[in-house]
């Protein structure tokens, strides 16, 4: 919105500066974004709050000036010439709640042209094009006052009389823009005796509107119900300068004052006789009742000691009354001006006082507090987890919370078949289903990464996804792990290879290996065994992708993703997700530290280096071999295994080594190997042969 | 008379202890020590390096065979212990003069310096790559440590939220301007809801603030920090998901002076003492007095301008002065929701603020493009590790 200081100077006699003014407007909350043009040609453009409509107009700001610098405003007082004969011209309101107070004037033989140049030139300041000295005088009260007004070209009025009315249901409006317009029965319309001839508070028809035929001019300003002139802006689209007052709440009691402004423009412009007296149809008053407002509550919300003379100087130079009730000054009666329909409360009256002290001039103070102080249930497993996802390389990552419908199906959450939560008013269709799953916000970013040259990329996201569970929707936390195959391969450490075959198929394992081992830094800080199976979703790698289970609890899955959703995301690389359900984990709860005593006595390595058929896995060797329950065994580790060469297809030669050790005495070398004997034997069990 | 010819070697003999005293001992041990370190500083080849070596370390009567004989053997029982002590402590410093002169040796040699132990330390180290935080949650995070030493709680709400919740009781009625100003995003097929319950994406952390009320009675602090979403489409300075950390305090006395205060303390902690602060009037339903709070720019320390050819400063619009949050004392209407839990707008009052880390990062760090804090970029993430 744009205000003109030099028009502002027409009612309070400022003697500071347009910079100065503007600096002091903004501190009391009438905001004055940016400043251009210079002289009296300078424009502020202002920043009006939607609760402050009678600021949106130069009295209302001259007010607030007039109030900062305590100087008179001066009254606006229309020279209306007397009135000749009589209109016999009726008002009708069927609709006296919605419209309480109908104001009109008319005026006969007036002539159509344009404004005089102060007028044009002030609208034009404005960005407002100037149209002919009758619409021009509306739209110059309604920047002046912040009163909207309209004119009627009185001749192409039906019947002698205004009924304001609902709408009949298929009725008809072209507007003064031009659109033809159909009407429901929840439009509030000014009509004539026969049809609607304008929309009320938000746009005047068409074929009532001042021409340069017009000779005769009736002039309106009502008050109408904001919620309704809100909803019937809404409903058509047409947003007005005076559908924005109407719905904020306009003054009751300038209906007669802007009246008379927009005669007197008229008038004096395009001359012409004033016909009757004032049509003031008013059929409800509005009642502001008076706020009582209590020194001692101004101080409990304030603090400070702001003294009882400054509060009444500042209301009363808002315009409020205000007088004096019980003993000491303690206690005002305080009358709301009819402009400021957001007051109607103690607190809004201390805002207003606030606000005109000037907020920066109370006193900073900090408030004594007792009382413990609590950090969020989870809060100590989130900073551990993320703490080790650092320590392991991978940034901390944010995604957009949407997705495709396509991935929502994909992608689908993590407990199963739970219905996706759906925007009604999405961005796009691409954004339009809250996540179910991190996934395909990380393999997003993993792409982004690839398609910008990035090889070695790990991200990390914490966060929550959505879905419904039963009729309440549901945010269940997770935490997403994605990094490309390069950053996995170059983190590998070469003592730590296991695979030493010279084939693809060993790289990749211990890429997997690689990869797991983070999962399991992050999962060893929870209490629980351990345990993997192969039932990842569709969207993993069948063979190269494993959950997690906690205790028997599922907790993550994890590995490459499968070819065909790299394919379709056209992944530059092999990538790596892990999907860990933090819902879960919290109620795992974090490991407890346990001391073990240290060993006493010496450790003994016994290494066994046997052919297994690919079908063994290592799990199946690992617990037959902890079957034996052989007390002193303290691990079994692989130490290599190879493919390839001598060993022949489909078989793999696996070295394991284990570790053996008393907590009360030195080991024999019998017993060492009575149960390397044991060993051998599980192993063969197998359908391992043992190698020379 | 000496002059031009070398000091005659003055040559060391091991000898015999009669007193064991840990004094006598520790003497006894200096000399030979010495002795060897004078004897290893005139060693100039390796003729003479092989004499040396032989005289200290020779197996049959070497010195340090000599004084394992003399000392130690001799030694009386109560004392064996302790010059066997001093002789491997004389043993380790002589095997240690002997190491040096050979590299010494060595370097007369060849001319270079030696490799003892040196290694080229301007080589670049190997680093383990270490993951670095968000710069809107690290920025997040902080914020809400400062409020946290001021005792204040983390609290935290749904994402998705109702009608209720986000709108109508922090005071904004139905079919009110104000919601315009939230650009919210709904989700589908709540028509068959009344509309207090129907679901929408909060567009602001104040509603734990309700939530909190409802829960726990007065006294109260908590910090929320949290996402919120909007209907913006993203550009370089709109995001339809950022980052809000949201206030409340309330007591039975609680002023907008302490709202002030909190925040200028709380600003100070987070840019640095030298920040000021600056309150002015604003509008929010659920709070009033209503304020929009401003720090003096942290860039160009409140001037506009910037580096020696005063540049304007961009971040400030060249005001000196940057918004930062929103805030105000909390609004009687609210109370009025949770009035049952011990909220009497008449007994307590309290104060709100919410603020943006996003865009409070995006000043801090002066990062230009909103969209790179959710593109997930290795090369921008890295910068801040
Ligand atoms: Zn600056």
């Amino acid at each position: 919105m744009k205000i003109s200081p030099q028009w502002i100077r027409d009612f309070v006699d400022l003697t500071v500066d347009n910079h100065r003014l503007a600096e002091d407007l903004t501190a009391v909350g009438i905001a004055v974004e940016a400043i251009s043009g210079s002289g009296p040609d300078t424009v502020f453009e202002m920043e009006i709050g939607t609760n402050r409509p009678d600021a949106m107009n130069h009295y209302g700001v001259a007010r607030e000036a007039a109030a900062i610098y305590d100087l008179l405003l001066k009254p606006i007082e229309p020279n209306v010439p007397p009135a000749k004969g009589d209109a016999k011209f009726s008002i009708q309101v069927e609709e006296t709640r919605l419209c309480p107070r109908f104001t009109a004037r008319i005026m006969r033989a007036t002539s159509i042209k344009p404004s005089p140049d102060k007028t044009a030139h002030r609208l034009q300041l404005l960005d407002q094009r100037p149209i002919n000295n009758a619409v021009d005088a509306t739209n110059y009260v309604l920047w002046e006052m912040g009163k909207p007004t309209h004119v009627f070209d009185m001749d192409l009025l039906e019947g002698g009389k205004i009924v304001v009315r609902k709408a009949r249901d298929g009725e008809r409006l072209k507007t003064l823009d031009g659109v033809e317009r159909k009407l429901t029965s929840e439009d509030l319309v000014v009509a004539d005796a026969k049809q609607p001839i304008g929309l009320a508070g938000v746009m005047g028809g068409f074929e009532t509107m001042i021409t340069e035929k017009t000779k005769n001019i009736l002039v309106e300003s009502a008050w109408w119900d904001p919620g309704t002139v809100r909803k019937t802006s809404r409903r058509h689209g047409i947003h007005t300068e005076a559908s924005h007052r109407f719905e904020r709440g306009a003054d009751f009691e300038s209906t007669v004052l802007s009246c008379d402004r927009v005669t007197e423009l008229i008038l004096q412009s395009g001359g012409g006789d004033l016909i009757g007296d004032v049509i003031d149809v008013v059929s409800n008053r509005m009642d502001q009742a008076p706020v009582a407002l209590h020194i001692a509550e101004v101080r409990r919300i304030l603090g400070g000691k702001i003294v009882a003379s400054e509060i009444y100087r500042i209301l009363k130079k808002l315009g409020f009354g205000v007088i004096p009730a019980g003993e000491a000054e303690q206690e005002f009666t305080v009358h709301i001006p009819t402009w400021r329909l957001d007051v109607e409360r103690e607190i809004d009256l201390i805002e207003e006082i606030a606000r005109l002290h000037g907020y920066d001039k109370f006193d900073n103070t900090l408030p004594a507090f007792t009382g413990a102080v609590v950090d969020l249930p989870h809060a100590a497993v989130d900073t551990a987890l993320r703490n080790r996802a650092l320590a392991l390389g991978y940034n901390e990552a944010v995604s957009l919370t949407f997705i495709s419908r396509a991935d929502a199906e994909r992608f689908a959450s993590a407990s199963g078949e739970a219905p996706v939560l759906e925007l009604e008013n999405p961005l796009s269709e691409e954004a339009s289903v809250m996540r179910t799953a991190m996934a395909p916000g990380m393999l997003d970013m993993l792409a982004w990464n690839l398609n910008r040259g990035s090889e070695g990329v790990r991200l990390f996201e914490m966060g929550r996804t959505y879905e419904m569970r039963g009729a309440e929707p549901s945010e269940p936390q997770r935490m997403c792990l994605g990094t490309t195959a390069a950053a996995v391969k170059s983190a590998l450490p070469a003592a730590a290879v296991l695979d030493v075959s010279k084939d693809e198929q060993s790289g990749v394992a211990e890429a997997f290996r690689l990869f797991k081992g983070e999962v399991e830094n992050l999962l060893a800080k929870f209490a629980g065994e351990l345990a993997y199976d192969r039932q990842t979703a569709e969207y993993f790698h069948p063979g190269r992708s494993a959950r997690a289970l906690l205790d028997g609890t599922v907790v993550a899955q994890f590995g490459q993703i499968a070819e065909d959703v790299k394919a379709a995301r056209k992944l530059r690389q092999e990538v790596f997700l892990a999907e860990i359900d933090l819902e879960r984990l919290y109620t795992c709860g974090l490991r407890q530290v346990k001391f073990w005593p240290l060993a006493k006595y010496p450790a003994v390595e016994r290494d066994f280096s046997f052919v297994f058929a690919d079908a063994v896995e290592f799990e199946q060797i690992h617990r037959a071999v902890l079957n034996l329950r052989l007390d002193d065994l303290r691990s079994l580790d692989p130490v290599e295994i190879f493919r390839g060469g001598s060993i022949g297809a489909g078989k793999y030669s696996i070295l394991l080594r284990a570790t053996l050790q008393s907590s009360a005495r030195t080991l024999r070398d019998e017993e060492v190997a009575q149960w390397s004997a044991k060993i051998v034997a599980a192993l063969q069990g197998l359908g391992g042969v043992q190698r020379a | 008379m000496w002059r031009g010819c070398p000091v005659p070697f003055a040559m060391y003999t091991v000898p015999k202890l009669t007193d064991y005293s840990a004094q006598a001992l520790e003497t006894a041990a200096a000399d030979c020590v010495r002795a060897c370190a004078d004897e290893a500083a005139g060693v100039r080849n390796e003729a003479e390096l092989k004499a040396f070596r032989d005289r200290w370390m020779g197996r049959k009567n070497g010195v340090l065979t000599q004084i394992n004989d003399l000392w130690l053997k001799a030694a009386p029982k109560d004392a064996k212990r302790e010059a066997g002590r001093r002789v491997n402590q004389i043993k380790a410093h002589v095997e240690d003069i002997l190491l040096k002169a050979e590299f010494l040796r060595l370097e007369l040699a060849t001319g270079t310096p030696l490799r003892s132990g040196r290694v080229d330390i301007s080589l670049p180290g190997i680093r383990r790559p270490i993951g670095a935080e968000h710069p809107v949650l690290r920025t997040s995070r902080e914020l809400v440590a400062v409020f946290q030493k001021l005792g204040y709680s983390v609290a935290d709400g749904p994402v998705v939220e109702t009608d209720y919740y986000n709108f109508e009781s922090l005071n904004f009625p139905p079919n009110h301007p104000a919601r315009d100003t939230q650009d919210t995003l709904f989700i589908a097929g709540q028509q068959a809801k009344p509309p207090r319950e129907r679901l929408l994406l909060r567009t602001h952390t104040s509603p734990v603030q309700i939530r909190t009320m409802e829960k726990m009675r007065p006294p109260i602090r908590i910090v929320i920090p949290g996402t919120v979403h909007r209907n913006d489409p993203p550009d370089a300075s709109h995001s339809p998901m950022f980052y809000q950390i949201e206030g409340l305090a309330v007591d039975t006395n609680i002023t907008f002076g302490d709202l002030k205060g909190t925040l200028d303390h709380a600003m100070k902690e987070f840019f640095g003492s030298r920040v000021k602060t600056s309150f002015r009037p604003s509008f929010f339903p659920f709070t009033e007095p209503s304020a929009e709070m401003f720090v003096s720019c942290f860039i160009c320390g409140g001037s506009g301008k910037r580096g020696t050819d005063n540049a304007p400063c961009r971040p400030c619009k060249q005001t000196g002065w940057i918004e930062i949050l929103g805030c105000g004392m909390v609004d009687p209407n609210v109370f009025e929701f949770v009035k049952d839990n011990g909220y009497d707008p008449k007994k307590v009052s309290g104060f709100a603020f919410g603020m943006g880390a996003d865009r409070i990062a995006l000043l801090k760090y002066g990062v230009d493009d909103l969209q790179l804090f959710f593109q997930g970029d290795v090369r921008f993430l890295r910068q801040f590790s």
